[in-house]
């Protein structure tokens, strides 16, 4: 299993040598959904919170550094602990709100739902964030690497993409065999048994939310400076929110190499659909996501815990 | 001019509401929460626009049909697809449903492309005059059709033999099954009444809103907002929270921003959420 | 199977041709691989189908005026990601410059790609201003910014009000609330009170795009008690405003555009007949005196008898050409080459009206004007300039019930 991991990262580490531009940028696109489904799987694999929201975060943590920097000046380096701040303050926000409420399941869910929405429909009106115009980040030379400013090229944020996604990884496994990590698990598997052997449940959930929160911001920082574009439609909208949960659910909800299996299958998936459609011809936008639902169907139905479960089973 | 928005909203909620009465009997029922609902009214939208586009079909002839043949596909989906979820953890419905709706949503866009495709009536710009109210003539006469048909299903589960059964089956199901009711069947029948209302609602939607793919997404929030609203369960809720969203939008949009619209029912859906989560006419579970 | 060659003669016609190659090698000139990057499939397909007609007739045109150009057309899919990773596989196949994408959000994507591989991007159409705000040396638009389109279009505003004699109190601004709709709508604020206009504008409605129907929004408008109506929008919420004014019975004196799509496009006429009649664009606009447009009007015809011309397939047209003359004048159709021709074009023969497509040291073109096109018989019709005109304008509009 470590043997495996490793030469995965391996490959990744020494994939730019050989890849083109086009393979790096689809490299990089599947390294971020991998961490931002990590980061999802927090919430929801760990303490068994389903968010259908999670763009919000991305959003906040995009357009907080985004505004940092044009305005005042701020390196992203710097900014991203603010951008995270603000998710996390947000999603504990709602987290203490549906906590205290007793908001539970579907309700929750819808919850989310609707804050993500209200996010769209505000940062859609705030002018001074661009509005449906859209805030533009200056680009500046593609050369070179400035880490601080996030300026440079490509293959600095294809590192710097694996570097977070490895170190989530790496974190959340640390999590996971921690008491708190202990804590989510027993929330997730019987609320009311865990609540009476004296876990703080509202804590625990809170912790769950505000990190979850504030890492997918993170993410939100890097794609932020990684497009210079950003548009409340794309950035906060349902459609993003599961495109999220895609990689966590099929790669397997709850374990650590879930997401980055899901990532790798989906990815390479989206794009070959492209290539397929683009060589016979058709131009539908459709293809991809109707792939990705008959996909997602297959597996809620014969693989409800997702692919690396399955193959866990199997492997020695 | 806000009699008018007034009216308005008023017509255009009594739509809503049936639409959103068939994601509220299903919830209450089955306790599944169907995310492709907004989707499946776009299948019906779809239908009530060929039906008029290649036999000329005005909506309001093709609306039973096609709520008919939307029965017998919820039917079919309920008991070949969702069935063996109804036990298993929520999220994984949410997850099914999802699915369902991408493939919908999706099919729609391969199928039909991504142009809006709008039926227009001989009669579509026409407008009646009462008094100082000008009413828009479709949207009078798909709201009538609404509250008919609305009527009718309120009439079924209350007089009709397999209407009790489903609300026997919704009170308590074990208690249900003990005395003999196939509940299998039942929750087939009753997605296949949601389906029928989706079909219903869609077609006449149809007349007053031109059909894209993603016209699904947005009616399954506005479903949503509007059960929550009303009461997850309460089939007048259903109807009340249609009623009051419709209205809402009008009122919102007339006073405030237009392009606020959205806003305010989501701030409702907050409210609503973290205050009285049972929804304005539904029971505390 | 072809005619069949005896050895003695493929023999002979491998000399001959090697005799001949020096010569054909120099009066050939290698044709120009032009990546086309345009949204064909999600929200904005329709227009950029029709962007694409312009691209698949250009290359035959242009071959005959011996320019040869080789295009691969790449999908945006209306989406910024899939934008920038086309842009990456369009130069990454071979394009030695790119053209598009409409959108201009997704036209900033590619030109970050352009930038950092140093391919010229010139773009057929994107109205926002960041475009050419941005720095980029290899980003050309033949297209004018957002600015310009508000200022031409309410400029003329003030010549069609004269030509027709109308007069009028108060405006009523309806805009979309996109990407687009908001760069009109922050130019016509900064320009209306500098242009002296014949009328206020008085309210302004700012509506959602992809709503469902504009009951409240045209409620506002008849009761802010305006006589004309401004109109920002694309294809379907053109058709969703008019029709809305007709039911609540909203009869402005003229419903003016001063610079933005729907309100001539297919569906447009399609779907609202005699009532998409009498309403005013004021847009770029192919030159109907021009001979080159007329060989493009004819070309378009000969190929998509049923589709309908208009501004897109222009202006596509015209990037491709821009690239194929860089090239030509440059002796060469490597990226580096065309970068330093670029900024030297000069092309008086084109097919849109307005002087002849040369750059700034921003890479804008700033010769483009806009004329005023008035529906009529459900055709689009130039009514203004006068040197370009086919019909006189009319106004004000007849009302919804007497048509």
């Amino acid at each position: 299993m470590r043997i495996g991991l490793l030469l995965l990262l391996g490959l990744f580490l020494l994939a730019p040598l050989a890849a083109g531009p086009y393979l790096l940028s689809v490299l990089t696109v599947l390294l971020t959904f991998a961490y931002l489904g990590q980061a999802w799987n927090i919430m929801m694999g760990f303490a068994g919170l389903l968010s259908l929201g999670h763009a919000l975060y991305v959003g906040l943590g995009a357009y907080v550094a985004a505004a940092l920097f044009l305005f005042w000046g701020v390196p992203p380096i710097l900014g991203v602990f603010p951008a995270m701040a603000v998710a996390a303050l947000v999603a504990a926000g709602i987290g203490f709100l549906s906590f205290r409420f007793s908001v539970k399941g579907v309700h929750f869910t819808l919850l989310t739902i609707a804050f993500a929405e209200i996010g769209r429909l505000v940062f859609q009106h705030l002018s001074a964030f661009g509005g449906t115009g859209g805030l533009f980040l200056p680009v500046a030379s593609r050369d070179g690497v400035d880490l601080i400013h996030l300026r440079g090229d490509p293959r600095m944020f294809y590192y710097l993409i694996l570097a977070m996604t490895a170190g989530l990884f790496l974190a959340c496994r640390r999590l996971l065999a921690s008491p708190l990590g202990y804590r989510w698990q027993a929330l997730r598997e019987d609320p009311a048994a865990a609540e009476s052997l004296g876990v703080p449940l509202l804590k625990v959930k809170l912790a769950a939310t505000g990190l979850s929160a504030a890492l997918t911001a993170a993410g939100g920082v890097f794609a932020a400076f990684f497009y210079n574009a950003l548009f409340p439609d794309q950035w906060f909208g349902l459609g993003y929110s599961i495109e999220i949960i895609l990689a966590p659910i099929v790669g397997g909800l709850g374990t650590l190499f879930g997401p980055i299996l899901g990532a790798l299958l989906l990815t390479p998936l989206g794009e070959a659909i492209s290539s397929v459609t683009d060589a016979l011809g058709w131009q539908s936008a459709g293809v991809k996501p109707f792939c990705y639902g008959v996909v997602l169907l297959a597996i809620v139905k014969f693989l409800p815990d997702g692919v690396w479960p399955a193959i866990r089973k199997r492997l020695p | 001019m806000i009699a008018d928005q007034l009216v308005t909203g008023l017509l255009t909620g009594l739509i809503y509401g049936l639409m959103a009465l068939g994601l509220s009997v299903v919830f209450g029922v089955m306790r599944i929460v169907n995310f492709a609902h907004g989707e499946m009214a776009v299948v019906a939208m779809y239908a009530a626009w060929a039906a008029f586009r290649f036999l000329g079909l005005d909506p309001l002839l093709s609306l039973l049909p096609i709520a008919g043949l939307m029965f017998c596909a919820g039917y079919l989906l309920q008991r070949g697809l969702i069935q063996p979820f109804v036990s298993r953890p929520d999220y994984m419905q949410f997850i099914l449903l999802i699915s369902v709706a991408l493939i919908l949503t999706n099919g729609a866009l391969l199928i039909f492309g991504p142009e809006a495709h709008g039926l227009q009536v001989d009669y579509a710009f026409d407008s009646y005059e009462i008094g100082p109210l000008l009413i828009d003539k479709v949207r009078l006469l798909s709201a009538i059709a609404a509250l008919v048909l609305t009527g009718l299903l309120l009439a079924f589960f209350r007089f009709t033999l397999t209407g009790k059964a489903i609300r026997a089956a919704a009170d308590n199901r074990t208690g249900a099954q003990v005395i003999g009711l196939d509940i299998k069947k039942l929750y087939a029948i009753t997605f296949g009444i949601g389906a029928a209302c989706l079909g219903a609602a869609g077609t006449l939607m149809s007349l007053l809103v031109d059909v894209m793919p993603r016209v699904g997404p947005e009616l399954t929030l506005l479903s949503f907002v509007i059960v929550i609203v009303g009461g997850l369960g309460s089939m007048a809720g259903a109807l009340a929270g249609g009623v009051l969203i419709g209205v809402a939008e009008a009122l919102a949009g007339t006073l405030l921003e237009p392009s606020l619209k959205s806003m305010f029912s989501y701030g409702l859906l907050v409210l609503i959420l973290l205050l009285r989560p049972q929804g304005l006419l539904g029971e505390r579970s | 199977m072809g005619p069949r060659i005896s050895r003695r003669q493929a023999l002979a016609g491998a000399t001959a041709a090697a005799v001949f190659a020096p010569a054909l090698r120099l009066s050939a000139a290698a044709p120009l691989k032009v990546g086309v990057l345009l949204p064909l499939s999600g929200s904005l397909a329709r227009e950029g189908q029709n962007c694409k007609r312009g691209a698949d007739i250009s290359a035959e045109l242009l071959a005959s005026l011996g320019m040869p150009v080789e295009l691969s057309i790449g999908d945006t899919e209306s989406n910024l990601d899939t934008a920038r990773t086309r842009a990456e596989k369009l130069i990454g196949d071979g394009a030695q410059v790119l053209v598009g994408a409409f959108d201009s959000a997704h036209t900033i994507a590619a030109a970050q790609v352009c930038e950092q591989h140093g391919v010229p991007l010139i773009v057929n159409i994107a109205a926002a201003p960041n475009i050419t705000e941005q720095g980029f040396r290899t980003v050309f638009r033949n297209f004018p910014t957002a600015a310009r389109l508000t200022g031409d279009g309410l400029a003329l505003i003030k010549d069609l009000f004269k030509a027709t004699n109308l007069s009028a109190q108060k405006a009523v601004f309806l805009h979309n609330n996109d990407t687009f709709g908001q760069a009109m709508a922050g130019a016509v604020g900064k320009l209306a009170p500098t242009l002296d206009l014949p009328f206020q504008i008085g309210e302004t409605i700012a509506y959602d795009g992809a709503a469902r129907d504009y009951a409240v929004e045209i409620g506002k408008a008849k009761a802010s008690g305006a006589d004309v109506a401004l109109v920002v929008s694309h294809g379907e919420d053109a058709i969703k405003l008019i029709r809305e004014m007709v039911k609540q019975r909203f009869e402005p004196k003229a419903i003016i555009s001063p610079g933005s799509p729907g309100m001539y496009e297919a569906q447009y006429y399609h779907t609202l007949g005699k009532y998409g009649d009498y309403t005013v664009v004021n847009l770029p606009w192919i030159n109907p005196k021009s001979p080159l447009a007329q060989k493009l009007l004819a070309a378009f015809a000969k190929q998509f008898p049923d589709a309908f011309f208009e501004m897109n397939v222009g202006f596509t047209f015209e990037a491709i050409m821009i690239a194929a003359d860089a090239a030509r004048r440059a002796g060469s159709t490597a990226s580096k080459a065309l970068l330093e021709a670029l900024p030297s074009t000069n092309i008086a023969e084109h097919v849109m009206i307005g002087g002849p497509i040369a750059f700034d040291a921003k890479g804008q073109n700033n010769n483009i004007h806009s004329a005023t096109i008035q529906n009529r018989n459900s055709k689009p019709v130039v009514v203004l300039p006068a040197e370009s005109a086919e019909m006189a304008p009319v106004l004000p509009m007849p009302g919804w019930q007497n048509r």
